[in-house]
């Protein structure tokens, strides 16, 4: 099928918002921004699986439906592993918060020799 | 008549859009006027019965029993003087109505108030029920936005309040619902209605298989009601904007139109749900019995039977409001997560084991695992609590609360002992 | 090879616009509320790049758990910390991180483009056959091929639930 958006489009899409998290997650100083970047880096993989998987394989010889299906289900777990994830590094950062009454990343320095 | 099939499918689309949206924000109103009236029969009073009352000049009067009071109250709001507080969060503040509106209307994209696949639903995808969960899910992002624009502490914690009720009883409401996309085999709304044809159960002949006459049906039904009122954060539920303690929460800082768009996306999403409960549970656009031949099957048929059952569940909703007074915070988490997340995980697992053993045994055989799984799952739950009942039990139990200078505490239940109140 | 500009190119560009923008936005806002809400809206338009890939199952799963789970908790958490002191969430500017952030940042953009996406340029055809991504296909797939990942994913949530009520309440 023939949609007339080129694969590299979804692909350079995703590059550009893992960029812009990668970024993020260096020059922003707030935790939770930090922790947001670092989805917006789970998202923009999750667009290139599906890309992917629609776009099926660049070899002849696979199965295109078992290759569709696992570019889903890599998207699921990703899913699932960021929903875990959110739910505890929110609660840390809560923590950090509670304890010593600053989030500012720079701070929390107790583990510097 | 008009071609609709030959039309361009960009103008069937549009066509169906303004069929919804259109009644919907036309309906709105006369909900208002419904409710207002209800409660005030229920609360012994008589209520808005003054504006659109004629008088000719015989003297006579023709009284419409206040029908326009809703559009005198929308001039009046429209013409009030918008206050905009001076330190807030610009941007948010006026997003935030806006945001608070769109899920409102957007949730009956998939919803089928009639049979007529050509009007409606907007979109009968595959994953119709996913779409209403999906979409219910943002109506929280209005409240948080002007809960927290608003750069006032009551409508912040209004906000922080919706947002906990709000992600509870998203999941009681989810599991309620696969139960039904278990016994219904698909995701798609048209299904559900479709499967709700026919005999109960394939066996008794004078019922309809409604999901709500189904004894798990029936417990998914009670399970996402409660859901839908504390998701539109209505009376019993409505503590983000329990006007004795959070003032009005979130929008106590918001006046005039914007006021009136919150207002009005709160019914608008009333009414969807209703529609929504009405459509899952009591068999969407199909028509109970068939009182002229073959009106039934027609559209108007099924609008009016859609409108009938989702203005009845709209009234059992105005019904809780009059009857229950509002639930405290901890009483409200307790519901969801240690009663209403349960019971529809429960109703989830039985409703798979009778599936399973029907297909795999036969029919009576897959009652008799309905029976045994529930009555297993009911032990297995009093034996738990029984184990924990000083621990499960005290959500309910009276409190005693600290007084704010720390001298002593009072007990809740029994203010006159300590001589509170005095 | 000639790109043209058909509907679904259109609709491409005006999400994909939004994606980027909206992503930019959730590093440059100061202010975390407004990062929060851009996210929200970055993750409902790629909801519908996967509608346009046809993964309508997943597009609505990104809907009820990034935007209407994940970004209500982090909304949550930050009008939380917000409650304590109005300050705490401001951020000073540190020219040294931002000038090796965005270098850094250009280097992998530049590197990932010319080695990775390059080969892919000339791609346009889809193989994925017609409803690959249905609830009822992913939903056979997950319990037959992915059976064993699937069981472990909830029992990485179940301990995520664990931890997370380990780590917010004072008193167990």
């Amino acid at each position: 099928m023939e949609t007339g958006v080129p694969l590299a489009a979804y692909l350079g899409l995703g590059l550009f918002m893992f960029v812009v998290g990668v970024v993020g997650v260096i020059i922003r100083r707030n935790p939770i921004v930090i922790f947001m970047c670092i989805e917006l880096m789970l998202n923009s993989v999750n667009l290139t699986f599906l890309a992917f998987a629609k776009y099926g394989p660049a070899t002849a010889n696979a199965d295109p439906y078992q290759h569709a299906m696992a570019g889903q289900m890599a998207v699921i777990f990703v899913m699932a592993v960021a929903a875990a994830e959110v739910a505890v590094g929110l609660g840390i950062i809560m923590m950090i918060f509670r304890s010593r009454n600053t989030i500012d990343v720079d701070e929390v320095n107790l583990l510097r020799g | 008549m008009f071609d609709v099939a030959s039309w361009h499918p960009a103008l069937q689309a549009l066509l169906r859009v303004l069929l919804f949206v259109l009644p919907l924000l036309l309906v709105v109103p006369g909900l208002i006027w419904w409710e207002r009236r209800l409660l005030s029969w229920m609360q012994d009073r008589i209520g808005p019965n003054r504006v659109a009352t004629i008088t000719l000049k015989s003297g006579r009067k023709i009284k419409l029993f206040g029908l326009l009071q809703p559009i005198a109250d929308g001039v009046k709001l429209f013409f009030k003087e918008d206050i905009t507080p001076s330190a807030i969060d610009r941007l948010i503040y006026f997003v935030a109505p806006a945001v608070a509106l769109f899920p409102a209307f957007a949730l009956g994209g998939t919803l089928p108030w009639s049979g007529n696949t050509l009007l409606t639903p907007i979109a009968d995808v595959n994953v119709g029920i996913l779409y209403v969960m999906a979409i219910s899910s943002l109506g929280v992002y209005g409240i948080v936005l002007a809960g927290y624009a608003s750069n006032n502490k009551y409508s912040l914690m209004g906000g922080l309040r919706a947002t906990a009720q709000l992600i509870s009883y998203e999941l009681a409401m989810g599991m309620s619902i696969a139960a039904i996309v278990l016994a219904s085999g698909s995701l798609k709304m048209t299904q559900m209605v479709a499967t709700q044809q026919g005999d109960l159960l394939g066996v008794v002949p004078f019922l309809n298989n409604w999901f709500i006459f189904t004894p798990f049906g029936f417990v998914a039904a009670v399970v996402f009601a409660i859901c839908v009122i504390a998701e539109t954060n209505r009376a019993p539920f409505d503590l983000p904007e329990a006007e004795n303690e959070l003032i009005a929460g979130y929008h106590t800082e918001y006046s005039s139109m914007k006021f009136a768009v919150f207002f009005m996306g709160e019914y608008a999403a009333m009414l969807v749900f209703a529609g929504v409960f009405s459509t899952v549970f009591l068999g969407g656009y199909d028509m109970f019995i068939d009182p002229l031949e073959g009106f039934a099957g027609t559209t108007l048929g099924g609008l009016a039977a859609f409108m009938f059952k989702t203005v009845a569940s709209f009234t059992c909703f105005i019904w809780l409001r009059a009857s229950l007074p509002r639930l405290r915070y901890d009483q409200l988490m307790s519901l969801g997560w240690r009663t209403l997340l349960p019971v529809a995980v429960a109703n989830f697992i039985v409703v798979a084991l009778w599936i399973l053993i029907t297909s795999k045994y036969g029919v009576w055989q897959g009652w008799i695992a309905y029976i045994g799984a529930f009555g297993l799952l009911f032990a297995v739950y009093s034996a738990v609590r029984g184990l924990s009942k000083n621990r499960v039990d005290n959500a309910l139990a009276p409190r005693s609360i600290s007084l704010v200078d720390g001298t002593r505490s009072v007990n809740v239940a029994d203010p006159q002992a300590e001589g509170v109140g005095s | 090879m000639p790109v043209q500009a058909t509907p679904d190119l259109m609709i491409f560009g005006v999400l994909a616009g939004l994606a980027a923008m909206t992503a930019v936005g959730v590093v440059a806002f100061r202010n975390a509320v407004r990062s929060a809400l851009c996210l929200v809206l970055n993750f409902f338009s790629l909801a519908f790049l996967y509608f346009t890939l046809q993964a309508e199952l997943l597009g609505m799963t990104q809907i009820i758990v990034y935007t209407g789970a994940i970004m209500v908790l982090f909304l949550f958490v930050i009008m939380l910390l917000n409650l304590g002191s109005l300050q705490v969430l401001d951020e000073r500017p540190d020219l040294i991180k931002k000038g090796l952030g965005f270098l850094f940042g250009g280097a992998l953009f530049g590197l990932t483009a010319t080695q990775v996406v390059q080969p892919f340029l000339q791609t346009s055809q889809q193989f994925a056959p017609e409803g690959f991504g249905s609830p009822q296909a992913v939903g056979r797939t997950l319990f037959t091929s992915y059976v064993w990942p699937f069981e472990i994913a909830s029992i990485l949530l179940l301990i995520g639930i664990v931890g997370s009520i380990l780590l917010a309440k004072r008193r167990i």
